[in-house]
């Protein structure tokens, strides 16, 4: 017992002396990611931004990562750890990690903590998102215009705000377009499980859908929609190898710009906790080219919504809508304030089924 | 709700898609139990399988390559498990672990320019007219070969565990490794090879991952397969019948949870999704209620070192 006191004790030191020796020369930034950087989907993006700082910002600042962290506590041990490392700005970048987040940030009120898609905040806790929903109101109105079975698959993660909110955003703009069209949703309850992923896509093309959507992070539903000749979209990147003919567009996450920002602040000394929810105007949501399949027309007014959402003058929820249970949501031409959006939990009117609990 | 778009054809089809990959490990890690060595890397071995596979397959063209190339690659990674644990007396549980870590990284650092590509399409049973029957074709006569090699390698494993001397030796060297010994059989030259062979069982439902079910490369695309499988050698309790029953069960389920939600049944996923463990929780129970049975089926030197004294 007292051997291990020393070697604590040693260890203590070691890392107290790593972190002074750092602290006046570079910014030290640390990853933490859900899923392995080479998913070609949402932690692929995340580390292109962290890539991103390494080239705006050179040697003024070291960068690391840890990829595959779960959202439970092991995600406080990585990021304890970072923290005792000398780590200045910790970027956790998965919704489950918000509670550890905070836990973390209270032990170390000098790390700068930046947690994205949350919606907890501290003094040394920044959140960021970006307005997805803008990206599925462009792909769900493609996908009403594409649908000849007037079935679009949607392969859900878990039921957060973020991913209702996408799932009512495609419906609403697919609707539109198709009044006919409906929505079949399976949860998979998962970010990232590649086989689980494909037999959802499987299941919902053995149903009739002829366009998969999807809020997972993996790019294995485009793989299936590939064989089956179906058409699906581009989740977080734009997965155009893994589907040449299968893919129609793609939601593109950037985080580059907004990342190499928040570095520069903690360099300046400007850093300070904010809220960030950035949509297609400043880029940190951008939409893949369109394929060729998609009709000339449909480019058009698909191009047409995504300059309208960039310049304001359009909103993804805008009334008259009707929450699932008939109830009045949104008045004609009223939108939806960024309140609710971040706490979205119910579906709008015509989707089917229930959000699970 | 609409059942009618729900084809129970479609669903067993699918669902002996997704069991395929952990039915191969699954048997694999029951023969290697069965010698009395507890090699939890089996996410490791299915891992490194599904890239050799999938990197042989590509450079080739052919996926029966890719598979081959599986199985050695599988028992390649499960041989320094072997001699870890066999020669240096390493604890199984450890070593297994560090063999998981060590494949999930080792694959990821292979299959770095892989990603994005599409492997050369696998066969399927096609017997003219017999192929076409509706129903009974479908079900039986038309499946992708591997289901049917993977069916066929537990019957021969049931075959050589229950009627052959070969069997008969393994499971006596996983019963009672002294007694084995001072019956002159090489203890540990038995349970490297079956290491080995539970490495290319892993290393095979790892490239039926890559090569058939999803079918492409991902990192970590196994995503927790390797852990089904031993829980299932366990839902089992080391039979080898039972494999098919379990495998076909987990993968049944997550195959109708997901069908289900697609027709619009209001489920509860998370419990659907938790039963295959709750079950073998159970069995785990039950077995180590009744200690007569747990000694009929576990084997009794498993996970324990074998030292040869003399």
């Amino acid at each position: 017992m007292k051997l291990f006191k020393t070697l604590l004790a040693g260890a203590a030191i070691a890392v107290g002396l790593t972190g002074a020796a750092s602290a006046g020369e570079k910014l030290k930034v640390g990853f933490i990611y859900v899923g392995p950087t080479g998913d070609f989907g949402w932690s692929y993006e995340h580390d292109q931004g962290r890539l991103a700082i390494e080239a705006a910002l050179g040697d003024k600042v070291e960068t690391t990562y840890v990829e595959s962290v779960p959202e439970s506590a092991d995600s406080e041990r990585v990021m304890t750890q970072m923290a005792l490392s000398g780590t200045d700005l910790i970027f956790a970048t998965s919704f489950n990690y918000m509670d550890h987040v905070l836990n973390v940030a209270k032990k170390f009120p000098n790390v700068k903590f930046e947690h994205a898609t949350g919606f907890k905040r501290a003094d040394n806790v920044s959140t960021y998102s970006a307005r997805f929903y803008e990206g599925r109101t462009v792909i769900g109105h493609i996908a009403g215009n594409m649908t000849e079975t007037n079935t679009i698959g949607y392969i859900a993660s878990y039921p957060i705000p973020e991913v209702i909110r996408g799932i009512n955003s495609a419906y609403i703009a697919a609707k539109k377009v198709n009044p006919d069209v409906k929505m079949k949703i399976v949860w998979v309850f998962s970010w990232f499980d590649p086989g689980k992923e494909a037999d959802a896509a499987t299941a919902l093309i053995s149903q009739g859908a002829d366009i998969i959507m999807q809020h997972t992070d993996s790019p294995a539903a485009m793989t299936i929609a590939e064989e089956k000749g179906i058409y699906a979209f581009g989740q977080a990147s734009d997965m155009a190898q893994f589907g040449p003919n299968a893919r129609l567009s793609a939601i593109i996450d950037n985080w580059g710009p907004y990342y190499v920002a928040r570095a520069q602040a903690a360099i300046d000394g400007t850093w300070t906790s904010t809220d960030t929810w950035d949509g297609i105007k400043p880029g940190m949501v951008g939409i893949g080219a369109f394929s060729d399949k998609i009709p000339a027309d449909v480019q058009a007014s698909a191009t047409a919504i995504k300059d309208a959402l960039s310049a304001g003058t359009m909103h993804s929820f805008t009334g008259p809508l009707n929450k699932q249970d008939g109830s009045v949501w949104l008045k004609d031409g009223e939108t939806a304030d960024d309140g609710t959006l971040a706490g979205m939990n119910f579906y709008v009117e015509g989707i089917d089924g229930e959000v699970p609990q | 709700m609409d059942f009618s778009a729900l084809s129970p054809v479609a669903l067993i089809v699918s669902l002996m898609v997704a069991a395929t990959p952990i039915l191969l490990a699954a048997i694999g890690e029951l023969v290697v139990e069965k010698s009395g060595v507890l090699n939890l890397g089996v996410e490791g071995m299915m891992i490194i399988g599904a890239i050799c596979g999938f990197i042989v397959a590509v450079e080739t063209g052919s996926p029966w390559l890719g598979f081959l190339a599986a199985m050695a690659g599988g028992a390649a990674i499960s041989f320094i498990f072997a001699i870890l644990t066999q020669y240096m007396l390493t604890n199984q549980v450890a070593t297994g672990l560090a063999l998981t870590l060590f494949g999930l990284g080792f694959a990821a650092l292979l299959g770095h320019s892989y990603a994005g590509i599409k492997p050369p399409k696998f066969g399927k049973l096609d017997i003219p007219f017999i192929s076409d029957i509706p129903v009974i074709g479908e079900l039986v006569f038309s499946h992708d070969y591997m289901i049917y090699i993977s069916l066929a390698i537990i019957a021969g494993v049931w075959y050589f565990l229950t009627r052959t001397r070969g069997g008969l030796v393994l499971r006596a060297a996983g019963e009672n490794h002294d007694a084995a010994h001072a019956l002159g059989y090489k203890v540990i030259r038995i349970r490297i090879m079956a290491i080995l062979f539970g490495g290319a069982m892993a290393g095979l439902g790892g490239a039926y991952l890559s090569l058939v079910r999803v079918p492409q490369w991902t990192e970590g695309m196994t995503a927790g397969a390797g852990w089904i499988a031993l829980a299932l050698v366990v839902f089992a309790s080391w039979k080898p019948w039972r494999i098919i029953l379990g495998a076909y069960l987990f993968g049944g389920i997550t195959v109708l949870q997901l069908n289900l939600q697609a027709a619009g049944a209001n489920i509860p996923v998370a419990y659907l999704s938790m039963t295959p463990y709750l079950v073998t929780i159970i069995v785990l129970v039950i077995m180590s209620a009744d200690k007569k049975r747990a000694s009929l089926n576990a084997p009794a030197c498993l996970g324990r070192i074998f030292h040869a004294s003399n």
